[in-house]
């Protein structure tokens, strides 16, 4: 189409981050700043009997110490996405206050607030806040939280049940089709949580202006509007106008900074008290105790197959750890992100979930990259290559009889899936031919076989799947109970020299918006990279926006900015029209510049934005100006799909495992940039590596963090990551203007089972079935012992 | 991650650090590479009033060869060992152990001396001090004295130094060559288990750290071994106490002990 897109431009934000010039919260230090540190609880549950903050307030440098008994304990943080029972009962929604009011329910939960001159003080002053507690029975595990007698979470609640969800056929149904099934797969795991672990910690600054009456909040967050609708409307009751929020730089989300954390909030309304700009950063340790975790489901899964191998239902039966507090997304994530992706790329007719989501004393489970997409991934792909084995057919094999033949959504319909959905387009078998081009897979399994030989165990594992990103259309979302819409705001001021600048409500915490923006419009414009700057990240410059999550970037951000390019478009050929004394008709645009067809005379861009702003001899009736704002409300999610694979070794002794070779192959629509998106691979498969082999939050039965730090939370480092080979299809979005799908999460849903799949591919013949993630040595030993002693584990 | 206030006191010489912790007493810490002292700071688990930084005493610094033995300073930084062609040619061992400790920024700060006296469970130099049979060099108020390897060790975090003691060097015999072989925590990358083992006359050394509270020699593997050859290393845990946490259970640890003692006696 132009110059731009489809290139790998380099990135121009990196200039900046490359060279230590990145604007992050934390480096904003305003005059007269003050600091903040949390007395955070020590139990997961407990009575707060009393709180002596005398000392502290003597402390040297103390400006002030707050406690939950102080009006800040009247607020709380609200839930954006109300997901009811199945029976019709409403979700069961605690308030979650900004400091703990009579209990504490998880540890690392704020009990007390201490506003120091200086942040070390503000440490040492936050020492001596004296708390007595009463200690009192906890629940770490979701499904025990259901337990009759299981301590409660909420006293206000007949049990920890924040709903109890379904979606699909009807499951009398489903259980026949099993029922009768020639086989059943049958799968208990548990979907490992996850800690975040953005390389930014979250950092807020509220600076509280008497003059104005205004507040101006620096924040790292994914999303700035969203924080000051829920910062304004719900938590403090501020108007909206009244609150400025700004994000520059922000080093990483992983979705952990789209939730509004009680911290934010709290800062906002101690700049008010203090009279002082209040600034909080969280140390590594509060980020493992404060920032959302995600995942943590216990799941039992069912497969039930045809003789020939076709899928003939799935049943699915999941409790979802909410963790203590609904967070802001966190009921949509095990439900609507993730019970809709059931149908996967296959023709399953019956499928069947159901979700109970219970309150536990841990810290609140929400959106994790990918967000219940990876889980609904793991599900089913670890089903179908299970059932393949058990059955004695190729786990190749098996996909291809169950695909979803190709469509494109233009000649041949989107696919309606049972569960909700309905697919834009994809050719599932195409991805995984190409997949299996790639890896070679006949000269694998010979290999392989050569391998056991020499008793050096070898294994593929495969992962074809679908996401639905490009989130989302508001009416869907509304009638799936959201409590906001999700379209995207696109401004493009062209300025008088035809420089052009792009508000985008859309935000880039690390996905490069400011290049791939820039290359759409440059290219629309047919005018210079150079000539286009993307801003983001300030709800005074930005009219509005509902920020980055979900893939939505390009999809839903990129459409509403080529609204708005569209319509400068449209009033240039007017002016155009005008200066070259013909009809809009009569014009052509390329290259940056209107061409009377068939002729060679033209006005240029510049021309036009000059004449925009100095109208002198300007079409009648025309308003001067050449700046567009645009909404864009996507009509569908987007449905981005793929094959991967993993080659791993296992060292049976050990239990050590090894990824020799990982190949991706993923259709994310057209693409604007390929190497941020192989980029955004790599990223998201190191995600799912981190999920299959390392990650995991661990609670004692306590509600203890066992993991607190990177001492015992293990990261994926360099030498944990193999080559990562990539490779696409190219199946465009058939319903927005872009053609665009998003690649941000595909990673991450992809890789876990298609790493699991290869290592029980690796194993199975000595009698391995399942492991649970993370398969750490120890876990991979245990399961190689327990099948080689005779049982088969599940 | 902002440590309690101290008071920060760099010595001169190891007597002026000495005097000046009896001066304080249970006040003071020792400061050497700060690479476990500073981040349990941070954290504050530990909160020292008063840190004696001894990391710039120069005659606490560096890899000397006496005789049969070689003597490091106690400053001497895991990078100079793991890259010393004196310990590369008499000690291997423990060049190995150096090299394989944390990441390159841990290796050029800390120091042989501040993990010797740490005594972490799961640090790596203890399997190759007990194997090498090397010295441990203390100084207290009464002057110096010499403690044998396996009697340093006593326990976890703990060593037989005693109060007002410092450790100024650790004395390696040569001819202490073998194999170190260590299976990583996944989180920390320190040792789950490491296992040492050098030759000594016809027979073998091994010394395997992280499994137990306190790093061992593997005495019954070193009594079997002239009969049995590498299948002694079926020995290796034998009536010790492993470790358990969410990364290895006992058994595990026992496991890998047996494992990685059988890859070391078939790598020697
Ligand atoms: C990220 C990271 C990764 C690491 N990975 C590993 C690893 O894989 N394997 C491993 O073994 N270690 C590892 N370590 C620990 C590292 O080896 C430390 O350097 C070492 O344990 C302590 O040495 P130091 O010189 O830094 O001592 P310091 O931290 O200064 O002191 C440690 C303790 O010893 C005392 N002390 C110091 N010197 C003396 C002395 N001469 N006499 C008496 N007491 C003294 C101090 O008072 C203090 O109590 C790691 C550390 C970090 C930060």
């Amino acid at each position: 189409m132009g110059k731009y897109i489809g290139k790998s431009v380099y990135r121009v934000e990196d200039d900046r981050f490359v060279t230590g010039k990145g604007k992050y919260t934390d480096d904003i230090v305003l005059p007269g700043m003050v600091y903040v540190a949390f007395v955070r609880s020590p139990y997961a549950h407990a009575r707060i009997l009393s709180i002596d903050t005398s000392q502290a307030r003597a402390a040297e440098g103390v400006v002030g110490v707050f406690t939950g008994e102080d009006e800040c304990g009247q607020y709380g943080v609200p839930c954006g996405w109300q997901v009811n029972f199945k029976n019709g009962e409403t979700m069961r929604e605690p308030k979650q206050p900004l400091l703990a009011v009579g209990k504490v329910r998880f540890v690392g939960e704020p009990v007390a607030v201490v506003v120091a001159e200086s942040m070390a003080q503000a440490r040492d002053a936050a020492e001596l806040v004296q708390v007595d507690y009463e200690e009192l029975p906890a629940v770490v595990d979701p499904k025990a939280a259901m337990e009759p007698g299981a301590p409660l979470v909420h006293d206000e609640f007949p049990d920890n049940a924040a709903f109890d969800w379904c979606l699909g056929n009807d499951r009398a149904e489903v259980e026949a089709a099993l029922a009768n099934a020639h086989h059943v797969t049958e799968l208990r795991y548990r979907q490992n949580r996850l800690a975040p672990n953005a390389i930014e910690p979250r950092s807020y600054i509220a600076d509280y202006n008497a003059v104005e009456d205004k507040w101006t909040l620096y924040t790292a967050t994914q999303n700035p509007h969203l924080i000051r609708l829920l910062l304004c409307a719900f938590t403090l009751g501020i108007p909206e106008h009244k609150v400025h929020v700004v994000s520059y730089d922000v080093g990483g989300g992983f979705g952990s900074k789209i939730f509004h954390y009680r911290e934010e909030a709290l800062v906002t309304w101690l700049s008010k008290q203090v009279g002082r700009p209040v600034k909080w950063t969280a140390d590594r340790s509060e980020a493992f105790l404060m920032d959302c975790h995600g995942r943590d489901h216990v799941v039992h899964a069912r497969m039930g197959f045809d003789a020939e191998g076709k899928i003939v239902a799935v049943l699915a039966d999941e409790y979802c750890n909410m963790g203590a507090y609904l967070s802001t997304f966190a009921p949509a994530i095990p439900t609507y992100l993730h019970g809709t992706l059931f149908q996967g790329l296959y023709t399953t007719p019956l499928i069947h979930v159901n979700v109970i989501a219970p309150f536990t004393h841990t810290t609140p489970v929400d959106a994790l990259r990918g967000a219940g997409r990876p889980e609904a991934t793991y599900l089913l792909e670890r089903l179908i290559e299970t059932g393949a084995r058990e059955m004695g057919m190729d786990p190749v094999e098996i996909r291809k009889k169950n695909f979803i033949p190709p469509f494109d959504g233009v000649e041949t319909p989107g696919y309606q899936t049972q569960v909700a959905l309905q697919y834009d387009s994809g050719n599932y078998e195409g991805a995984l031919n190409k997949l299996l081009s790639i890896v070679d897979y006949e000269e694998f399994r010979a290999q392989q076989e050569a391998a056991r030989k020499e008793g050096r165990y070898l294994g593929i594992g495969f992962s074809t799947y679908i996401e639905a990103c490009g989130i989302a259309p508001s009416a869907v979302v509304g009638a799936l109970g959201a409590r906001a819409g999700l379209y995207e705001v696109g401004h493009v001021r062209v300025q008088p020299t035809g420089k052009v600048s792009v508000y985008t409500g859309s935000h880039s915490h690390g996905q490069g918006h400011e290049t791939t923006f820039a290359q759409i419009v440059a290219d629309m414009l047919g005018i210079s990279i150079d000539d286009v700057e993307v801003v983001h990240g300030d709800t005074e410059k930005v009219a509005f926006g509902m920020g980055t999550y979900g893939s939505r970037s390009l999809a839903v951000g990129g459409s509403a900015i080529v609204k708005s390019v569209e319509k400068i478009l449209e009033k240039g050929a007017r002016i155009a029209a005008h200066k070259l004394e013909c009809a809009v008709e009569d014009l052509e645009y390329s290259e940056g510049k209107w061409t009377v067809k068939g002729t060679d005379r033209s006005v240029s861009f510049g021309e036009v934005a000059l004449t925009a702003y100095v109208p002198h001899v300007y079409p009648q009736g025309e308003e001067p100006g050449l700046d567009f704002s645009s909404f864009y409300d996507p009509v569908n999610f987007t449905y981005p799909f793929g094959a991967h694979a993993a080659i791993v070794e296992v060292d049976v002794e050990t239990g050590k495992v090894q990824i020799l070779r990982y190949v991706a192959v993923d259709d994310v629509g057209n693409v604007i940039n390929p190497m941020i998106v192989d980029g955004q691979v790599h990223g998201g498969v190191v995600h799912g590596i981190g999920q299959a082999l390392l990650e995991e939050v661990v609670y004692d039965s306590d509600g203890q963090l066992l993991t607190g730090s990177y001492m015992d939370y293990t990261m994926p480092r360099a030498d944990d990551v193999p080559f990562i080979e990539t490779d696409r299809t190219t199946t465009p979005c058939p319903h927005n203007p872009l053609g665009v799908k998003g690649v941000g999460e595909a990673g991450t849903i992809a890789s876990p089972a298609a790493i699991v799949n290869a290592v029980v591919d690796a194993l199975w013949p000595l009698g391995v079935r399942d492991i649970q993630m993370p398969l750490t040595p120890l876990r991979v030993w245990q399961a190689i012992q327990k099948a080689s002693n005779g049982g088969s584990q599940v | 991650m902002i440590p309690a206030t101290f008071e920060y006191k760099r010595a001169q010489t190891v007597e002026e650090a000495i005097q000046w912790l009896g001066q304080y007493g249970d006040e003071a810490k020792v400061l050497a590479g700060g690479h476990s002292l500073i981040p349990s700071m941070k954290l504050r688990l530990s909160r020292p009033a008063v840190l004696i930084d001894i990391g710039r005493i120069e005659a606490l610094r560096g890899i000397r060869e006496e005789g049969d033995v070689l003597a490091i300073g106690a400053n001497t930084t895991h990078a100079v060992i793991a890259s010393s062609p004196l310990v590369e040619a008499h000690a291997n061992v423990l060049s190995q152990s150096a090299g394989s400790i944390g990441d390159v920024q841990v290796r050029n700060v800390g120091t042989i001396g501040g993990s010797l006296a740490h005594a972490d469970p799961a640090a790596d130099y203890p399997a190759a001090i007990l194997a090498s049979e090397a010295v441990i060099v203390v100084q207290g108020p009464q002057g110096k004295r010499e403690v044998r390897a396996e009697d340093f060790f006593v326990g976890m975090f703990t060593t037989a130094l005693e109060e007002q003691e410092i450790i100024v060097e650790v004395r390696v015999p040569k001819g202490s060559n073998g194999v170190y072989l260590k299976f990583k925590q996944p989180a920390s990358r320190f040792a789950l288990v490491g296992v040492a083992a050098v030759k000594r006359g016809g027979g073998v050394n091994v010394g395997i750290t992280g499994a137990s509270d306190t790093p061992y020699r593997a005495k019954a593997v070193e009594q079997a071994y002239p009969q049995e050859g590498v299948e002694a290393a079926k020995y290796a845990a034998e009536g010790v106490e492993m470790l358990e946490d969410h990364f290895a259970t006992a058994e595990y640890r026992a496991h890998l002990a047996r494992v990685l003692t059988r890859r070391a006696l078939e790598a020697l």
